[in-house]
């Protein structure tokens, strides 16, 4: 079939991918959005296949196919907990491919330029080559290198920096999503490590990559190519290495949003609309999650990514009063008499699968007339949303579960609030206290609930390691133990 | 160790400080529980419940004291006790050492160590241990009751077939912990109630509760602050004005609940003769500072009496006793919380950490020596209220100015932008060739449908969008399928792993997605 064809078809698919980011903007429709991205990729799979210039139909199909089942095998079998790990993992894949296809590409320039200099013509030309000549030459070529065949010299050098920049970008995804998938998984430490040297590493990596880039675009070797590469795998390493589990939620976008450009610069390499559209489309996507996040914790993306919170601003406020702990009993006894009750829950909660749990908790006070609430801030867990998955996972219905901005004013009208391994985003230092380093961060207002009840495991500090003038309110109590252990020690004695 | 609680020898005190449920707490931080026989009958505690709690019962108190290490009391101890104890023994009451030089002397001289339950510090972490406001809890619901029970009225306003009533009104005045609970009490009974307090930053906590604060316009208000939460005397200007105030109301209302004491002073005298003269006949006051010589200026401790112009003025100074099985269960919990502190280890034994804020305060003789009065304690009661800084108002035309001002500065930011962004993509055509440029349109344009798209996206959609977009980036495949029919095999390889592992995602990521959004379920 000819180019028309494919065009069309991609400019469906690129319909169709809008449409589906679209179609999430709530609960409902997103269940039919999902198969608009499935028709659409669907579609441009199709359409490349029988498209001109593409070959090896069946081991296409082949690969295709065992991927499937290997994705169908890994998607049905992922824990709800585990969805970060997942979406780390399919990032460093994207950033792989892009990697490869972008090698792809400086080989074909390779061949075609060995080619040219059998028939004895210059490569690249400086006029695109036009009639019997330019078709004896490119004869020789299908897909991908016939495009290559009839690019002048402008279009190859602007073609070298495509790639360059395609593999650059991948590369970076790649090793920094490994990491990252490390990292959630409880594989890599998850505290915040860097080599000697810090970030004067990455920064002398990212010199000798622009120096790569110079040396390429006038060489068109592969050596600058690799070396590059190299230096991008250690940034993505390192970089990634050097930033606390807490901040996952950015990273994990960021990296969404670099597969994103990654696609998006190998569309311009392959002079291909439909990858640039999408590519552009997610990396747009995940920018704006990393924005969201970043603004979540009041924090610059710049200094989320370089690592570390910014030193106290000046004497911190004392903190008065003491931790009062109190038993099942107690806080059965409070949730037995409120009627309005909002629990906050954090990566706590994930991490000792108490999603559950807390959801029997809601069914059966909510079978007793209580309003329950959730509050989720935006950076609760370790991937945007993941409050959300889980508790949707436990069968708690959306419509009560909200985002803070949302549910922040209901606090001074709400009996009890009960916090669940979460620490620095119900922290009231964000608001009182000036000299915080988390100071002017968006916090839910749990304490000016009337009781406060705060599940967890001891008297540590949150991520941020700084003390939560929350656990010594006079209305807070808290509740130890590990957060399942204590909610199925709360059920019997709560209806 | 023991600790034991004798019965109350002051007639008519019907509190004991041990409940079969303290026994029970203090038991499990190691100790073993005496009481005398008897001892908790008058506020409905019998023998056997504290047998069924594990509870020795002493038959005489003679035996109890000679048995106990450490003794719990509620009403301060009278010499006949205080003579039984011996060193190194423990004594935990009432005391009021400030009034009981004698008996602080006389334990001294025992060598015993007495806490005084009265000056336990006013600070937070020692709330729960602080029986004087516990015990004035009880006080201030007793007074509405006793009001009523003495008031021939309904509380609450009704509109019956027999006709209209009108709900009562109560003043209560003094807003501390009785106070309080005395506002609680009768506005949730249906009186109209005002409350009346010096301290102005108290107006929210009256407020609050469902009272309406009783304002007076005075320049010089006084900071509670500074002495540990209590009122401190005004001066006279301030009582001129509050008594003018005072006067204006007594007429209307029905009861007047006084409760206004300044620590180590006799009480102030803030209801005067001529009030008690211009209220109705029926009217009620109950007097909760009898016990200091009283608010009201006819009242008379201990006593109920009525005036001339049929004004009845209750004077009982023993409120919390009318109540003894819930002061008593009040009281020894805060006994036992006193406990806990004194026994960090739970080990049964006493450590009397004169280090600590709260044990040091509440001492009062320790060691052979007397230990009152204490020094200041190290926590402040109530932080002291930030001086704040009035936002200055801005007048319409600064505000237009600075709206302006902001505006403009809005409009030159988004013009900085665009022109950088113009005047570098125009140098970026000039360089490149046009194929590169209609690309460039391309991407421009899905950059911002997607930054359009994406900011409708639903916050709690933020894990499938990442998943979705993570199968859509997979696109990648189709850069991989136009490689992979190269004659060269290494271009194969590559473009073949490519293609494998852009078809993992594509399929994992849109399953998962559809995994999870069939899990939000509307309820």
């Amino acid at each position: 079939m000819d180019q028309g064809f494919t065009i069309a078809a991609y400019v469906v698919a690129a319909v169709l991918f809008i449409l589906s980011l679209g179609g999430l903007s709530n609960q409902e429709s997103a269940k039919r959005a999902v198969w608009y991205g499935i028709a659409g990729m669907a579609l441009a799979v199709f359409a490349t296949l029988v498209g001109p210039g593409s070959g090896l139909w069946l081991l296409s199909l082949l690969l295709i196919a065992g991927g499937a089942v290997l994705g169908v095998i890994v998607a049905t079998r992922v824990q709800m907990t585990e969805m970060p790990q997942l979406v780390a993992a399919m990032h460093s894949l994207v950033g792989l491919a892009a990697v490869f296809v972008g090698f792809n590409a400086h080989i074909e320039i390779g061949r075609v330029a060995a080619v040219y200099a059998e028939a004895g013509l210059q490569f690249p030309q400086v006029e695109a080559l036009t009639g019997e000549v330019a078709e004896t030459v490119a004869a020789g070529f299908r897909g991908f290198a016939a495009i290559v065949a009839h690019k002048t010299a402008a279009e190859i050098n602007v073609l070298r920096v495509e790639l360059f920049l395609g593999v650059f970008i991948g590369a970076i995804t790649f090793t920094g999503s490994v990491i990252a998938f490390g990292k959630l998984a409880g594989r890599v430490t998850s505290a915040a490590e860097k080599l000697p040297g810090g970030h004067m590493l990455n920064a002398a990596a990212a010199v000798i990559s622009v120096l790569c880039l110079i040396w390429y675009f006038n060489s068109g070797l592969f050596a600058p190519l690799a070396l590059m590469t190299l230096c991008a795998l250690f940034i993505g390493y390192h970089l990634i290495m050097g930033i606390g589990g807490a901040d996952m939620p950015v990273v994990v976008s960021m990296l969404n949003s670099y597969s994103g450009w990654a696609a998006a610069a190998i569309g311009f390499s392959l002079g291909n609309d439909l990858l640039i559209v999408v590519g552009a489309l997610v990396g747009s996507s995940g920018a704006i999650l990393s924005y969201i996040m970043c603004k979540a914790m009041n924090r610059s993306f710049v200094s989320v990514i370089l690592g570390g919170f910014g030193g106290p601003a000046g004497e911190q406020q004392a903190i008065e009063g003491e931790m009062i702990a109190i038993d099942a009993d107690g806080v059965a006894n409070a949730l037995n008499e409120a009627d309005s009750i909002i629990i906050v829950p954090g990566y706590g909660m994930a991490v000792a699968q108490a999603q559950q749990g807390v959801a029997e908790l809601t069914r059966k006070l909510r079978a007793k007339g209580k309003e329950v609430r959730f509050g989720i801030h935006p950076v609760a867990g370790r991937l945007p949303g993941h409050m959300n998955v889980l508790l949707a996972e436990a069968k708690v219905p959306y419509d009560i579960v909200l985002e803070m901005e949302e549910i922040n004013d209901d606090f001074p009208e709400t009996d009890v609030s009960i916090i669940i391994g979460s620490n620095d985003i119900v922290n009231p230092a964000a608001q009182d206290d000036p000299n915080s380093p988390i100071a002017g961060m968006p916090v839910l207002e749990v304490w000016k609930a009337k009781q406060c009840f705060v599940l967890k495991r001891g008297q540590g500090t949150g991520y941020s390691g700084i003390e939560n003038p929350l656990f010594f309110k006079e209305n807070t109590r808290m509740y130890y133990g590990d957060a399942k252990a204590s909610i199925d020690a709360l059920l019997p004695k709560v209806g | 160790m023991k600790i034991g609680a004798p019965k109350e020898i002051e007639p008519g005190e019907a509190r004991v400080a041990m409940t079969p449920d303290s026994a029970q707490a203090l038991q499990k931080l190691g100790y073993d529980c005496v009481i005398e026989t008897g001892a908790g009958a008058a506020a409905g505690f019998t023998d056997d419940a504290y047998k069924a709690a594990g509870v020795e019962i002493a038959k005489t108190a003679a035996a109890l004291w000679k048995a106990s290490d450490v003794v719990a009391k509620v009403r301060p101890p009278q010499e006949v006790e205080l003579k039984r104890m011996r060193e190194g023994q423990l004594l935990i009451s009432f005391f009021w050492p400030g009034q009981n030089e004698k008996l602080m002397e006389l334990a001294k001289s025992k060598g015993a160590n007495v806490i005084a339950m009265d000056m336990v510090p006013r600070i937070s972490r020692a709330q729960k241990m602080d029986a004087l406001s516990s015990m004035a809890n009880i006080a201030g619901y007793r007074a509405v009751i006793e009001a009523g029970n003495n008031f021939g009225r309904f509380f609450t306003g009704q509109v019956t077939a027999a006709g209209k009533v009108p709900p009562a009104k109560v003043l209560v005045v003094g807003a501390g912990v009785a106070g309080l609970a005395a506002i609680g009490t009768a506005t949730s009974l249906g009186a109209i109630t005002y409350a009346f307090d010096v301290r102005p930053e108290v107006a929210e906590q009256i407020e609050s509760m469902g009272a309406e604060f009783v304002f007076l316009d005075f320049e010089d208000t006084q900071d509670s602050s500074a002495s540990g939460g209590y009122a401190a005397p005004s001066s006279p200007e301030f009582r001129e004005k509050q008594l003018e105030k005072f006067r204006e109301l007594a007429p209307e209302m029905d009861i007047v609940i006084t409760t206004a004491l300044i620590p180590g002073r006799p009480a102030p005298v803030l209801w005067t003769k001529d009030m008690v003269e211009a209220m109705k006949p029926g009217s009620v006051i109950i007097d909760l500072a009898a016990e200091r010589g009283g608010n009201c200026e006819l009242t008379k401790p201990d006593e109920k009496i009525v005036t001339d112009n049929g004004v009845t003025i209750v004077g009982y100074t023993d409120f919390p006793s009318r109540m003894a099985t819930q002061s008593s269960t009040l009281y020894s919990t805060n006994i036992r919380h006193m406990m806990t502190d004194l026994t960090p280890e739970k080990d049964g034994v006493v450590n009397h950490n004169m280090e600590d804020d709260v044990i040091r305060g509440a001492t009062a003789v320790f060691g052979g020596e007397i230990t009152y009065p204490p020094p200041p304690p190290k926590v402040a009661a109530i932080a002291a209220a930030p001086k704040k800084e009035k936002p200055k108002e801005l007048t319409p035309e600064e505000k237009r100015a600075a709206e302006f001002e902001a505006f403009r500065a809005q409009t030159r930011t988004q013009v900085t932008l665009l022109g950088g962004g113009a005047a570098f993509l125009l140098l970026l055509g000039l360089v490149t060739p046009a194929s590169f440029m209609a690309h460039f349109i391309v991407f421009a344009l899905a950059c911002f449908v997607g930054f359009q798209v994406i900011w409708n996206v639903a916050h709690s959609l933020h894990t499938p969008l990442m998943a979705v977009t993570n199968a859509i980036s997979s696109i990648i495949i189709v850069g991989a399928l136009m490689q992979i029919g190269s004659g060269s095999w290494l271009v194969i390889l590559l473009a073949a792993l490519s293609v494998f592992m852009a078809g993992i995602n594509i399929f994992g990521g849109f399953l998962v997605t559809r995994r999870m959004l069939a899990m939000f379920q509307k309820s």
